[in-house]
């Protein structure tokens, strides 16, 4: 994207015209990220999809079972098993062909792919081959409805508390650096090489089977305690194991990192500039410090929102946490391609829209990037 | 041969440095050690072995080493046969062709719990007539406990524990108990027991060979699992197999991705801009989820695996970090120079651009082994490890399907994951000391 060139020796250009000029230099921009982005997105749900049929050999699988399944139910039934044997074969035969229509699996798989494709970038989800919410619907959107807030709520909390709280500490870290505390830190900062659900089994045979104070996993005691009060105690209890495994697993490099980021803009000269001048360092530090460093705050700030939207497999597996990451896995499982692209699209969907918006958000809080420029 | 010392002296400034490379080195030398005590097949053979090959042990047995630390003694598990003399046995033949079998074992008893079971594997020789065995158990207090008479056939197992007229005979449901424990308190008795075989033949060629196998409540140096099978073994492969997985997915990764990155930024134009949508439709791609789907829908194996992650791994944020120093580096004079003496695009891509870049890719190639690392450990936990390789995370995987804490089994986790956390660990110290090493703008900050 090149900049519009502006006639710099004409002084008669009125500032009307240059207005527009950056006005259209910001929509070419801005539609030609938002094609490429929207490309990305089209290619990489496409490659999504064709891996989770893996070319049509999830196809088998699902028509053996649909065989087998049918089969064994009329076999079983005692009215199949009154049955002619000819007819008996000419119903098992319809059944399978109303299962495999059901299923889709009467139509070659490259429209299918083609007609997953297009209603998964219509966000129109479908429903579901095998999962059901826990009310019963095999609405995509609805089972994935029924399991975020599950995962926001794990994800929210351990993900907004380590955002704010590592950039906090960095801040005070910064500013004493090369103290206990900051030895102490980046001594520390290799244990983020460990993954949240690795700290989890740590956690839960400490917490859970050593000391017997908090439960193994789960979301709430079974059977769900009626009163909200109640409630509310159950889900926090078992909302500590996890919370905490997802904090420790990035807590210390998280504060490094951002220490060492603000530790690069404060030896800028024009902090020491200001330093000079005597201003207050709260002042030094909001508007010499932390501005510069806004764009990749916000831009963490973007992908930790997308993160809450993808939960955390292996985590939620491990405490048996009833969210997105643990549903997502259990689909793939049951061969679930509505869900796997489903969840697949929104995500999509969430990361292209933060990278274009991104774009914008800088140049508004950083007066030396342009839009396209 | 200044500037290798002047690294040593900075190396040896950083205790994590030197820290991180003592683990890899002790991890590469346990490697070594597991591949040649165990030879790769042996150790598939074992590990995929069912009752067959792990008879002899008990099952969730806790390493025997923990007897140091516990307050209560527990008993360890032990085998031995008269092939080999480990059960000492004496045949002397009889008049008109029989022959007598007399072993005995002594072993001292001084654990707080009982053992898990006691069995007896008779393997006999004959034509006709059924040799015939009966069994004495000598306990320390002096009381002499008959146990079991009968006639053996060519393969014979012996359970004590099963044996409904023993449990008779000493008024008990648990025969094992009893026979270790005072009659009149039901309190164990520690000391000297013996068993005695006494075994007659019939027929001037019969033969008996007898296997005493005690299956205590821990077993070696790393105990055992749900299927008997002596945990030192995914232990020990559990090393290679991780440092192959993590060491290749690394180089693989990060090399693919610097020269990818030097090739976009040095011929740019449409190879830069295809190189550049595809990072951003690999962002796109769920990570975790392929690597899943792959592992439930094509294959297991760790080399399909493997692959995968590579693939996935090139075209990440990295290379646009590449791309960015390449972009100042191209501008260089000694480029410039190549370039005017007619160096060949592929000449200065790899002996000009890629040699520089060296520095900056060693410190992140060691600290991202520990993510593949555990990457492989967290498939195996989802259940989709390597089906025929031992390895740390297909530990984690059994004791967690076992329901290893909530049962008391802490030994089963443990062990796999503090040799997972030391391996990660100690790569992450290493790379990040050699960041700073590297990289002296960030040491000063």
């Amino acid at each position: 994207m090149t900049a519009i060139t502006q006639p710099t020796t004409e002084s008669f250009v009125s500032k009307k015209a240059t207005r527009y000029g950056s006005l259209f230099r910001i929509l070419r921009y801005a539609i030609g990220r938002l094609l490429t982005l929207f490309v990305s997105v089209i290619i990489g749900i496409y490659l999504t999809i064709v891996i989770a049929n893996m070319g049509g050999y999830v196809d088998e699988i699902m028509r053996g079972e649909i065989r087998d399944r049918v089969t064994q139910a009329i076999v079983n039934s005692p009215a199949g098993q009154a049955m002619d044997l000819e007819v008996r074969q000419q119903l098992i035969k319809d059944r399978i062909a109303s299962e495999e229509k059901r299923m889709g699996l009467n139509v070659p798989i490259a429209v299918r792919n083609a007609r997953y494709l297009a209603n998964a970038l219509t966000l129109n989800l479908g429903r579901a081959i095998n999962m059901t919410s826990d009310s019963g619907s095999k609405q995509v959107r609805l089972i994935l409805l029924e399991r975020l807030p599950a995962t926001l709520l794990l994800m929210g909390i351990s993900q907004l508390f380590l955002f704010f709280s590592s950039i906090l500490l960095a801040l005070n870290l910064s500013r004493k650096y090369g103290n206990f505390w900051d030895k102490l830190v980046v001594a520390l900062s290799p244990t983020s090489a460990v993954p949240p659900w690795f700290y989890g089994i740590f956690l839960i045979l400490i917490f859970a089977a050593l000391l017997k104070v908090l439960p193994f996993g789960g979301m709430v005691d079974s059977p769900p305690p009626s009163n909200p009060f109640d409630y509310s105690l159950s889900l926090l209890k078992h909302l500590i194991l996890p919370t905490v495994s997802l904090v420790l697993s990035s807590f210390f490099l998280s504060i490094y990192n951002y220490r060492t980021f603000f530790l690069i803009y404060s030896s800028e000269d024009y902090v020491d500039m200001a330093k000079a001048k005597g201003l207050p360092s709260r002042d030094v530090e909001r508007k010499y410090i932390l501005r510069p460093t806004l764009p990749n705050i916000i831009t963490n700030f973007a992908l930790l929102i997308i993160t809450l939207w993808t939960g955390a497999t292996i985590t939620e597996t491990v405490f048996l946490w009833p969210g997105l990451g643990r549903t997502l896995f259990q689909a793939i499982g049951l061969y679930d391609l509505p869900i796997i692209v489903g969840s697949t699209i929104i995500y999509a969907y969430l990361l292209a829209m933060t990278v274009f918006l991104l774009d914008f958000i800088y140049s508004l809080v950083d007066p030396r990037v342009k839009v396209g420029g | 041969m200044t500037a290798l010392k002047n690294l040593m002296q900075k190396f040896l400034y950083y205790p994590s440095a030197v820290f991180g490379s003592f683990v890899v080195l002790l991890l590469v030398l346990l490697a070594v050690y597991a591949m040649m005590k165990i030879p790769y097949r042996e150790a598939i053979r074992l590990w995929r072995g069912g009752e067959e090959a792990w008879y002899q042990n008990p099952k969730f047995a806790a390493p025997a080493w923990i007897n140091y630390f516990s307050s209560t003694k527990y008993a360890e598990s032990f085998s031995v046969n008269t092939g080999d003399g480990s059960l000492p046995s004496d045949f002397t033949p009889g008049a008109e062709g029989t022959g007598t079998l007399l072993a005995n074992y002594t072993f001292d008893f001084d654990a707080d719990t009982y053992p898990q079971d006691m069995i007896l594997y008779f393997t006999s020789r004959f034509t006709e007539k059924q040799p015939f065995i009966s069994l004495e158990w000598l306990t320390p207090d002096g009381r002499a406990v008959r146990i079991a008479n009968m006639a053996v056939g060519k393969e014979f197992t012996y359970r004590f524990a099963q044996d409904e007229k023993l449990k008779t005979r000493l008024k008990t449901d648990d025969s094992i108990a009893a026979l270790f424990s005072d009659p009149e308190t039901g309190s164990p008795i520690k000391g000297q027991y013996q068993l005695l075989v006494t075994g007659t033949t019939f027929e001037p060629d019969s033969r008996i060979d007898a296997e005493f196998v005690f299956h205590g409540q821990v077993y070696g140096l790393a105990g055992t699992d749900h299927a008997r099978r002596d945990l030192m073994i995914p232990l020990l492969w559990g090393a290679p197999v991780a440092l192959t997985f993590g060491l290749i997915a690394s180089l693989g990764s990060s090399v693919l991705t610097m020269i990818i990155a030097a090739l976009g930024t040095w011929y740019s134009g449409w190879i830069d801009e295809l190189i550049q949508r595809i990072t951003e439709v690999n962002l796109v791609l769920p990570f975790l989820s392929i690597l899943i789907m792959i592992g439930t829908f094509y294959s297991r194996s760790l080399w399909v695996i493997l692959g995968a992650t590579i693939a996935l791994s090139i075209f990440t944020g990295a290379i646009k970090g590449f791309r960015s120093i390449f972009l100042q580096v191209k501008e260089s004079m000694y480029i410039e120079a190549a370039r005017a003496y007619g160096a060949s695009g592929i000449r200065i891509v790899f002996f000009y651009l890629i040699p520089r870049m060296i520095p900056l890719l060693i410190p992140g190639l060691v600290s991202s082994v520990p993510a593949f690392v555990f990457l492989e450990a967290s498939l195996a936990v989802l259940g989709l490890g390597d089906p025929v390789l031992p390895t740390w995370g297909k530990i984690i995987q059994d004791a967690n399907m076992n329901g290893a804490l909530y049962r008391g089994y802490y030994y089963w986790i443990l062990e796999p994951t503090v040799l997972l956390m030391i391996t990660g660990l100690g790569f992450a110290m290493l790379g990040f000391a050699l960041d700073r090493i590297f990289n002296p703008k960030l040491r000063d900050a």
